[in-house]
């Protein structure tokens, strides 16, 4: 893998099972920008991370020419925004598309994220709660879907990678749960478009597996319901 | 006040309500750009149909209205007037995609840390309370760290930026917040930036001909405190 990207040396901080990494990982990809991939140990951050995002601690970060970028949506940005003649545009060029793209952006993190969140930690009628509000979320995303391959048109986008990133994993919540959160028959636009991004060129290579992402989340679930140690 | 109609980049409305710091966001971008706008004051327990058809989602303020197609969300709002009116300065994105990233970082940090620690610290009492403030407090000295590190005026540089629309508009709330609850949130020896950059900013042009009564808001918010801070009732 060249170290070098055409624009200077690029590095990726992450873990590729964080759906928020999978979002960076997807977008430089689907721009063609090659990177080095450092993977990190959440649970023993280097001491690279620490200085690149001592804000927050969090992964991903990325590094361009030793300057970080941190928060995985802005980091997608910076990516549209410093490589903005390699083709695909991720944003829309005209002002007001660039606002809808981003507030359906803000909306899956701002509604998305919890409540499936919720869904995988919570149990009983909390869950339920969660579900059904995962559930009206995507039948609002399912609207804005009407006619277009992609959310973001004929090509991948910001709102595609937003949500894309979290696919593998609200998969994987749907196993473990026994829930149905993307329902074929009540969101077939949202059924087709997750086949379609899964299977979509420089997409599908850097998606996680999702075997592996079961077995993780499984233990992550074990170690939330298992009673707490002590006397 | 004449409110033009049409600007040659035709008709803007702004809904909102007068208290609310994410309007004045929108209304102090408006004014830094110069552009005219009707301002339409919306009653959120009684919401218009223009408002619920622009905002069918969240049926929150602000919304702008375009041309009649709505733009919601007040940092979203906020980037769109920059965008659409970019060669009105000043700019309040900057123009290098590193420095957009960074001032994208702090208005993450400030709507995703600052403010529910504000509420926190409004709503609670008590222990509950006590975390929300060390919790601000942290947040702001990280912002403090930011300003000194542009080693500017302002977040965005010589100009009110991003950033500063982003944090300045809870300025006035902070500063209520500090007399109602009789707690110091920005200290000005720990953070001497914080503190001159929000006075600054208060008394800046396009910003203080745009923010909400003070007395109003004291009483609105003592209003509020007061029914948060009671004892509960007992049975």
């Amino acid at each position: 893998m060249e170290v070098c990207g055409e624009d200077g040396q690029l590095k990726l901080l992450g873990q590729p099972y964080s759906p928020f990494v999978v979002r960076v990982s997807i977008a430089l990809a689907v721009k063609g920008i090659h990177y080095e991939f450092i993977e990190e140990d959440i649970h023993n951050k280097s001491e690279l991370l620490l200085k690149s995002n001592p804000v927050h601690k969090k992964i991903p970060v990325l590094i361009h020419n030793g300057k970080p970028v941190c928060e995985s949506m802005n980091i997608v940005q910076y990516i549209e925004e410093a490589w903005g003649n390699k083709a695909p545009n991720i944003l829309p060029k005209d002002p007001y598309d660039r606002a809808i793209a981003r507030f359906w952006a803000a909306f899956v993190d701002d509604k998305f994220i919890p409540s499936i969140w919720g869904v995988f930690k919570d149990e009983g009628e909390e869950q339920q709660k969660a579900v059904e509000e995962t559930v009206a979320n995507f039948l609002l995303l399912e609207e804005t879907l009407s006619g277009k391959a992609y959310f973001g048109g004929d090509e991948i986008g910001l709102v595609d990678i937003a949500l894309g990133g979290l696919l593998v994993t609200i998969q994987t919540v749907e196993k473990i749960t026994n829930s149905v959160l993307i329902d074929k028959q009540k969101m077939p636009l949202l059924s087709a478009w997750a086949d379609k991004f899964c299977k979509a060129d420089r997409v599908k290579e850097v998606l996680p597996d999702p075997a592996t992402l079961l077995k993780l989340m499984w233990e992550r679930k074990a170690k939330m319901t298992s009673p707490p140690a002590g006397n | 006040m004449a409110v033009e109609d049409c600007e040659p980049k035709g008709q803007v409305k702004l809904l909102g309500t007068s208290q609310s710091p994410f309007v004045v966001r929108v209304r102090i971008a408006l004014a830094l750009k110069g552009i005219h706008y009707e301002y339409i004051e919306e009653n959120l327990q009684n919401k218009s149909p223009l408002m619920l058809q622009s905002n069918p989602v969240h049926k929150k303020i602000p919304v702008l209205l375009h041309n009649g197609k709505p733009v919601c969300e007040s940092m979203i709002i906020v980037q769109y007037i920059e965008e659409t009116w970019s060669s009105k300065a000043p700019n309040l994105v900057p123009k290098d995609p590193y420095d957009r990233a960074i001032a994208r970082f702090w208005v993450a940090f400030v709507d995703d840390k600052v403010g529910p620690c504000i509420r926190g610290i409004f709503m609670g009492r008590g222990d509950e309370q006590q975390k929300a403030v060390e919790e601000l407090v942290a947040n702001f000295l990280w912002l403090e760290e930011a300003l000194r590190t542009s080693g500017k005026a302002y977040f965005g540089g010589d100009e009110i930026g991003l950033v500063d629309i982003a944090l300045g508009s809870r300025s006035q709330w902070i500063k209520i917040l500090e007399k109602v609850t009789n707690i110091v949130l920005i200290e000005p020896e720990k953070m001497p930036l914080l503190r001159a950059w929000m006075e600054r900013f208060l008394e800046a042009d396009g910003v203080k001909q745009v923010l909400p009564d003070e007395a109003k808001m004291l009483e609105f918010a003592s209003a509020i405190r007061a029914r948060f801070a009671a004892a509960p009732a007992g049975n």
